[in-house]
């Protein structure tokens, strides 16, 4: 199976913290990997840097074998990568429709293309009643999923979700579970997601990489991640093992 | 193409915009000539403002000094016309590229380098008085005793050279305003209005949704000046002289902002209608005291500086919203809950 | 052969050093003016564009005190700096600190209201002609070596310089200082510990007028008087701020100076009324190339 995400050797400090040290993974196509770890461990950076938010020290980050490290944000979602963000970044004097038609004009430049495929993504996201209102009037699970709308309207290969479940209820979150399920079985969507919330990391992951300190102690199936005695002293403490 | 730039705009809506504009095709054949010149007055600030409203409304870039575009426009099209006798509706081309080259300077320079905000408003304001001060010692456009243009014959309208009676720039002042509208509607509805209005709202979301923000905020910029040099054109035509200290001066630039401010940024027909609020109220207050027989020069711009002051206080969008919710014109994205 | 310097025309280094010293002094004084901009800025995160129409206010009301009095501006600094702080604290408390939570545009455009009725209302009372002072010391000179200094020049300085030490041992040394500063580095810290931070910006934005209120008086000394001078010493001020590095009392001074030179050079050098060209210059290079100014910290 090709990766459709590869991060290399990625090194990232900040005025002297050294926030991800020689960091690799691989995202193969159509699979669903989950970044665990606890706070501070460099997940959201790791994002940031794929994303094109700031550039690696040192490193690779390459998308369908083509080099993306080094490139600004605009340029990696032209590339093929949507994300969203774990603090939500609504268009706040917009309608909920009209923000999502940002999305969509990346993967359809006329306009009236872009809300017919801004129409259908807010009806799978369950946004439909809403979509005249303004953004700024929804809820706070409600802007997640608008979050998560956007960035699917760019019609991305790979999805980066930052922390998407934080703050739902557990019958929002199942819902989310199983929309994500849906779309990856379904177009073959590639998911990169950063979750806290272990059981919605357990029920979508084919394989979970977990970062601590800045680096990767640990990757594999959920079940071989979940016994591997590091991740467990990281969680959990040295007393706990 | 026209249906679909019609497409939601409530029919309401449609029927008052038609009465309004009939109304400023017909109202020369009633009105006195003082009346005609306090519309094109009117109109005039109308469209500088929808220009301005392009950059600092639709791109939220706060720009002070577009009396640098307008100098430039002006000056490009004078010069043209009294060194070389070339029409105005040519010359204007020359004032378009030399604006919207300053704006292409300026936004580069900002962009670049990430200058932004009131630091932005700063550049800009530095910029217009360069070119005032520069302006003012350039002896070839007449530095600082001005250009002068032959004064126009007032018999004859002669279109091709704008020189004519007030009503020939009415209607040409009319037909840009009505231009400019229906660009900017144009342009709110299109992919470039959607990624304006993302970056003015949300810059690091907007370019995680693949918006590259350089490019627009210069689209937003270039457009604006070249917009505004056109009413330099006119300005020139009409007044027949043009003086840097006047031109270039950053009273001009913050005249032009009073319109939009208190009408309503980034909304479509905000700048109209505070341009014609502004104009007919600072009007009114003048002729209340010749009436009354008082000379105080200024106080108009006292009441203007009251009136920005109260607007920015208490109706922070400006007067248009409100207006057109109560004249149920709102197609924008409602709040629910709250009372129409 | 008495050195000279050419560009254009050929001047003797005499010349441009006495020049140059005058700029200096006068730079003081503009520094002093900048220096209230910056404190405002540099604590209430308000940008002051009604900054040199307050001076300008304060410049008249020493004219008015010198023509009808007969009182010396530098004597007359303190009432009319004290004056100058109520307005400033009223302005602050009344019309500012109720819409703080705005966009910053929307305090921008109300400060801009603000100046554009001060400079009109002063058109009106005052009318456009220029005032100026006349002090008994108006002619007098200092003569250092080479330099020939103006008296006005040399105690409107001193003045400058006094005042602005004053106001760095407020901040450093007085608890009402720290207690501003405090708030300027940490708000939300600072409400936490409890201090009452409205009252503390509004004494914050006040002290600003103060300064420049003081710098009002002493340019009296140095120029005569016109509305229009206000839009012109908002724009100075905020050159010299950005300059010196907004929120650096010291950057305030040091670009006060600095800008002092450059314009009385440029103005020699070149044409006298192209002097504020070389500001503006200055400024386009300091925003693209040094945006947090000489002394101003790079935001993280």
């Amino acid at each position: 199976m090709t990766a459709m995400l590869e991060v290399a050797g990625v090194s990232k400090n900040f005025s002297g913290l050294r926030a991800l040290q020689e960091v690799s993974f691989n995202v193969p196509q159509g699979e669903i990997v989950g970044l665990i770890g606890p706070n501070g461990a460099g997940k959201t950076t790791c994002f940031n840097l794929i994303a094109g938010v700031f550039r690696a020290d040192q490193g690779q980050v390459t998308l369908g074998g083509q080099r993306i490290d080094g490139w600004r944000a605009d340029q990696v979602c032209r590339a093929g990568i949507g994300r969203t963000f774990q603090l939500v970044k609504p268009f706040a004097g917009l309608s909920v429709l009209e923000n999502v038609i940002v999305g969509a004009l990346k993967a359809a430049p006329k306009v009236g293309a872009a809300r017919d495929i801004a129409e259908s993504v807010i009806e799978q996201l369950g946004l439909g009643a809403k979509r005249d209102d303004a953004a700024s009037s929804l809820t706070l699970p409600e802007r997640k999923r608008l979050e998560v709308a956007r960035a699917l309207a760019t019609q991305p290969r790979i999805l980066l979700l930052d922390e998407v479940m934080a703050g739902l209820r557990p019958t929002e979150m199942d819902q989310m579970v199983k929309l994500f399920r849906e779309l990856n079985a379904k177009t073959g969507l590639t998911i990169l997601l950063i979750e806290h919330v272990m059981r919605a990391v357990m029920a979508l992951s084919n394989r979970i990489v977990v970062l601590h300190h800045g680096q990767v102690i640990s990757a594999g199936t959920p079940a071989q991640v979940t016994q591997d005695p590091a991740v467990l002293e990281c969680y959990l403490g040295e007393e706990g093992v | 193409m026209m249906a679909r730039l019609l497409a939601d705009v409530p029919a309401r809506a449609l029927v008052m915009l038609g009465v309004f504009f009939a109304a400023l095709c017909v109202i020369p054949l009633f009105a006195n000539d003082y009346f005609i010149t306090v519309l094109i007055l009117i109109l005039y600030f109308a469209f500088v403002g929808q220009a301005w409203n392009i950059m600092t409304g639709f791109a939220g870039q706060l720009s002070l000094g577009h009396a640098l575009y307008v100098g430039l426009g002006a000056y490009a099209a004078a010069i043209l016309y009294v060194k070389f006798g070339i029409s105005p509706w040519i010359g204007l081309g020359a004032s378009i590229v030399i604006a919207a080259a300053a704006g292409a300077v300026i936004g580069f320079l900002a962009f670049r380098f990430g200058v932004g905000g009131v630091y932005f408003a700063i550049l800009t304001i530095a910029f217009a008085e360069c070119a005032r001060i520069g302006f003012d010692h350039w002896r070839w456009v007449g530095a600082a005793s001005g250009l002068f243009l032959p004064v126009a014959n007032y018999t004859q309208n002669d279109l091709w050279n704008l020189r004519g009676s007030p009503i020939m720039f009415y209607y040409v002042v009319l037909g840009m305003t009505v231009g400019a509208f229906v660009l900017c509607h144009a342009l709110l509805r299109s992919r470039v209005g959607y990624y304006w209005l993302a970056i003015r709202e949300s810059p690091e979301a907007a370019q995680a949704l693949g918006i590259d923000i350089f490019r627009y905020k210069m689209y937003a910029v270039v457009l604006s000046a070249a917009m505004t040099s056109l009413s330099g054109v006119l300005f020139a035509f009409y007044y027949n002289n043009l003086f840097p200290e006047q031109v270039f001066h950053i009273s001009r630039s913050i005249e032009f902002i009073l319109g939009p401010i208190i009408g309503g940024i980034g909304t479509l027909f905000g700048p109209i209608v505070g341009a014609f609020v502004l104009t007919t109220l600072g009007e009114s207050v003048e002729e209340v005291m010749r009436a009354l027989g008082i000379d105080i020069p200024g106080i108009k711009q006292v009441f203007y500086g009251i009136c920005l002051l109260l607007v920015v206080m208490f109706l922070p969008d400006g007067i248009w919203p409100p207006l057109r919710k109560r004249l149920g014109l709102d197609r924008k994205p409602r709040t629910p809950g709250k009372p129409k | 052969m008495r050195p000279e310097f050419c560009w254009g025309s050929c001047v003797p280094l005499e010349v441009i050093l006495n020049v140059a010293a005058s700029g200096l002094l006068t730079g003081l004084v503009y520094g002093l003016m900048a220096l209230g901009l910056s404190v405002i800025f540099g604590v209430v995160r308000v940008v002051n564009f009604a900054h040199g129409e307050m001076m300008t206010i304060a410049m008249y009301l020493a004219v008015i005190l010198f023509s009808y009095y007969k009182l010396d501006p530098l004597l007359m600094m303190v009432p009319i700096a004290v004056v100058l702080f109520v307005f400033g604290y009223a302005i602050q408390h009344v019309l500012i600190t109720p819409f703080i939570n705005r966009p910053e545009h929307s305090q921008f455009i109300l400060l801009v209201a603000i100046a554009i009725i001060m400079v009109n209302v002063l058109l009106i009372v005052f009318g456009p002609d220029a005032k100026s002072v006349q002090p008994a010391y108006a002619f007098d000179s200092f003569q250092i070596g080479t330099l020939i200094l103006d008296a006005t020049k040399v105690y409107a300085a001193a003045a400058a310089i006094i005042v602005a030490a004053a106001l760095f041992g407020f901040f450093r040394f007085t608890l009402v200082g720290k207690a501003i500063r405090a708030c300027a580095d940490n708000y939300a810290g600072a409400l936490v510990v409890g201090l009452d931070v409205k009252r503390l910006y509004a004494l914050t934005f006040g002290l600003g007028a103060a300064c420049v209120g003081a710098a009002g008086s002493m340019m009296t000394l140095l120029v005569d008087v016109t509305p229009p001078l206000g839009p012109a010493y908002t724009l100075l001020a905020f050159v010299i701020v950005i300059t010196g590095g907004l929120g650096s009392m010291m950057g305030a001074l040091v670009g006060g100076v600095l800008i002092g030179v450059t314009e009385a050079l440029g103005g020699l050098l070149f044409t006298p009324s192209a002097k504020s060209m070389f500001a503006f210059g200055l400024l386009v290079l300091i925003l693209l190339f040094r945006p947090q100014g000489i002394f101003g910290k790079r935001p993280t």
